[in-house]
């Protein structure tokens, strides 16, 4: 029983370059930025001032609300200020954490392995959200906070998310190659967390050798590895769930509400390493890569470094650079200075040439009808965009925008090049801040 | 680190994703339609002689020339290089009979671009085809020239066969009371326009007909090119054609044989042309799948509903312009299921 989703694109995956080269750890840097905020819902608050003498792993900010996770010094030190930067992504002045390394990477107390014998599912989930993990697949939602749904939402399956289906990134690849026990652990955590019995391992059949170690690690146990067709975006959760189990996420709900947490791999070792070893989420695997950097490469690095000394990590700038993206070339965002710092949701950092970069002038709508055939969420693109352009919002609220997952694939294959994402985004943001009103 | 050779800007660019796109553009589909029509071109020359080449060159460069005129005049950008008024062009000669004098396709193409497309706003929001709309304004204008100024083929009749000379095949299946005159027999022309050797004929190209449409053969070439590089969608035609077939299998008609009648009907006329070529226009056809096989059913009911009870010998223009006025209401009717809608609760 195999099945898929609707729609979909087939971009090409432009992995070769670093799917082969194994995760490497660069030296640390002299000095890292903290945002408070990498995560989505309520930023921390800063537990740290300027002067501090902070560890490896030393909690600087702790969660402010409901759905909110602690932050972590990436490296041990002294604090050389908290201040407002603008953050890479949003652009908001967000209270930062700067750090200058002692060089030492002198691990914080808290970090000690424990005796994983008979944890209670509680104690995990405390643990996670201790450790301040986020969904590492890119879309930073709080882990702790999937792993507590309520109870009139039972949940029978969990899917650890190997797809990586988006183009060029091979971090997740790598990990599952290189860190299978891991994984594999981490799984057995979350599992142990929810109390589910039913535990798929999703992978695109485009990694044969990550299907094949992730099988190799899970021999022991009943955890199914799955391999998926390679389609773009076989690894959105709403997608993924449904190619899993033919369930389909109710409009404007939660995989909850099918019975299902969806977890990223990446994710699911931060689990391992903090339940395990007691380690904070304070670094991660990060591809940087693309036709505008000289050596492409998977690299271990702590969250806060600065985008600047990866690229010099990767022997520089290639080409005439014009565009920085953090995370894939589908839905990563363009950052406009390499001063800004790796995320916890940083999968990758694209970076583009000008011919790479190259912006098509648009086009008129010829209601060709391809992104309607490409767009997995069964909507309308062309018709949003004809009412979002016009000023209809409303019209767009009720033609479902608000379900578009911002994939992008309406926007791929669109022949008049119309920027139909930029669109979506402007409207979604807009019909939110009204209801707020 | 020093890269002396790399530039390093201090601002990077700051777009929307996706940040990678497709190769497919406007113009790369548009040219590639261009390009499918060759064939049939080529195949209007050769059946119809010079005159077939300086009307179809003269209405593709009328075409073009009202295009970029009228954009001028209303203050929009020129974009005549995207190809969509060469193929309107191509398309309006394709559609006129090959004795035609050579003003026709210039007026008719200043109909097309001026009042059809640009009046309601250019590429993207005609409502209707504008060759079809021009060819049906031209009908109306000069019935005698639209319906009588056929040439025969240079190595056949414009019949497909030698006892007529002086009607298409379609025009003797409609009219055949008229062509054998008082005292003949309509029946023995009604079963020879359906013989084997006129079903070749209508294949190759070897009859009377409009400049474009008579080769099925050579249309065919370009419609697998088409439908090869996905630049149109297999449906329409599929359904358009299909439909055809089916009806005149089951539907009763002057039927000398079974077989050949239906191929003599997906044959004859402007089909081919029509379902591979027009009735795929993305601007004036539905946007989803479901809608376009509504469409390419409707154009099959409709071209044989004309065609065996209507007062015209063929139907294939007014089929898809009517099943482009439809267009916006099979669209509104045929919406994608939107993922999630139907609520699954887990047994």
């Amino acid at each position: 029983m195999k099945f898929t989703f609707h729609g979909g694109i087939h971009p090409q995956e432009t992995k070769d370059a670093t799917e082969h080269k194994p995760i490497e750890t660069p030296p640390l840097p002299e000095r890292v930025y903290i945002p408070m905020s990498q995560h989505i819902g309520a930023p921390s608050k800063p537990v740290v001032k300027k002067g501090d003498m902070v560890k490896t792993g030393t909690l600087i900010g702790e969660p402010t609300g409901r759905v909110s996770v602690p932050t972590h010094a990436s490296v041990s030190g002294i604090v050389a200020d908290v201040v407002e930067l603008a953050h890479p992504l949003s652009g908001r002045r967000i209270l930062t954490c700067i750090i200058d390394s002692d060089g030492k990477d002198a691990p914080d107390g808290s970090i000690r392995e424990r005796d994983c014998s008979n944890l209670a599912p509680q104690q995990i989930i405390e643990i996670i959200k201790a450790a301040g993990i986020a969904g590492m697949g890119g879309a930073t939602f709080p882990t702790f906070f999937k792993l507590s749904p309520p109870k009139e939402k039972p949940i029978d399956t969990l899917i650890i998310n190997g797809c990586e289906c988006e183009p060029y990134l091979t971090a997740d690849h790598r990990l599952m190659l290189e860190k299978p026990e891991q994984i594999i652990d981490g799984t057995r955590f979350l599992a142990q967390a929810l109390g589910v019995r039913n535990i798929i391992i999703a992978i695109e059949d485009n990694k044969p050798d990550a299907i094949k170690a992730m099988s190799e690690s899970a021999k022991k146990t009943d955890f199914k590895v799955r391999p998926f067709k390679t389609k773009y975006p076989q690894g959105a959760e709403k997608q993924l769930i449904r190619s899993c189990l033919k369930r389909e996420v109710p409009s404007g709900g939660l995989p909850m509400d099918v019975g299902c947490v969806v977890q990223n791999v990446g994710t699911t070792k931060a689990v391992h390493d903090a339940v395990r070893f007691g380690k904070p989420l304070y670094e991660r695997i990060t591809t940087v890569t693309g036709p505008g950097v000289k050596e492409p490469k998977n690299l271990c690095v702590r969250i806060g470094t600065p985008v600047k000394n990866l690229i010099e990590i990767c022997g520089g700038y290639h080409n005439q650079t014009a565009k920085l993206i953090m995370g894939g070339p589908m839905m990563g965002i363009t950052i406009s200075s390499d001063q800004a710092p790796v995320l916890k949701g940083s999968s990758g950092i694209l970076v583009l040439d000008s011919l790479s970069a190259i912006e098509l002038e648009d086009h008129d709508c010829i209601r060709c009808g391809r992104c309607i055939k490409a767009c997995p969420m069964g909507l309308l693109p062309q018709d949003l965009y004809n009412h979002i352009k016009a000023g209809r919002l409303n019209a767009a609220e009720k033609e479902h925008v608000l379900d578009c997952i911002e994939c992008g694939c309406c926007a791929f294959v669109c022949p008049a090049k119309i920027r139909l994402v930029h669109h979506f985004k402007y409207a979604k943001s807009e019909i939110m801040a009204r209801r707020k009103k | 680190m020093s890269g002396s050779e790399s530039r390093t800007p201090s601002v990077f660019t700051v777009t929307a994703p996706p940040h990678i796109r497709s190769k497919t553009t406007v113009n790369r589909l548009m040219w590639a339609v261009v390009i499918a029509l060759i064939p049939a071109f080529a195949g209007s020359i050769f059946f119809f002689g010079w005159h077939a080449l300086s009307l179809v060159l003269l209405s593709v460069a009328s075409a073009v020339g009202f295009d970029a005129l009228s954009q001028k005049l209303f203050g929009r950008k020129i974009t005549i290089t995207d190809g969509s008024a060469v193929i309107t062009g191509i398309l309006l000669a394709f559609n006129l009979p090959p004795g035609v004098p050579w003003w026709l396709p210039v007026v008719g193409s200043a109909f097309a671009v001026i009042v059809v497309k640009q009046f309601f706003g250019g590429l993207g929001h005609n409502f209707v085809n504008p060759a079809l709309a021009a060819r049906a304004f031209l009908m109306v204008s000069w019935p005698g020239i639209m319906t009588a100024k056929w040439i025969s083929p240079r190595f056949g009749t414009l019949s497909g066969f030698d006892a007529v000379t002086t009607a298409t095949p379609l025009g003797v299946l409609k009219h055949a009371d008229e062509i054998v005159g008082a005292g003949g027999d309509p029946a023995a022309i009604v079963t020879q326009v359906q013989s084997w050797p006129v079903i070749k004929n209508l294949f190759l190209g070897n009859v009377g007909g409009c400049l474009g449409e008579t080769s099925a053969l050579l249309l065919l070439i370009g419609a697998v090119f088409l439908i090869a590089t996905r630049v149109i969608d297999w449906r329409i035609p599929v359904g358009y054609i299909g439909t055809v077939i089916f009806l005149t299998l089951i539907l009763p008609g002057q039927k000398a044989n079974f077989a050949t009648y239906m191929l003599f009907h997906i044959l004859s006329g402007g089909l081919m042309l029509g379902a591979f070529f027009m009735a795929t226009d993305y601007v004036t056809s539905p946007v989803t799948t479901k809608g376009r096989w509504v469409f390419a059913v409707g154009c099959g009911i409709l071209t044989v509903l004309i065609r065996l009870w209507g007062g015209y010998p063929e139907g294939v223009s007014y089929s898809i312009l009517l099943m482009n006025v439809a267009t916006p209401a099979i669209d509104r009717f045929t919406k994608p299921r939107l993922f999630g809608k139907i609520r699954k609760v887990k047994q």
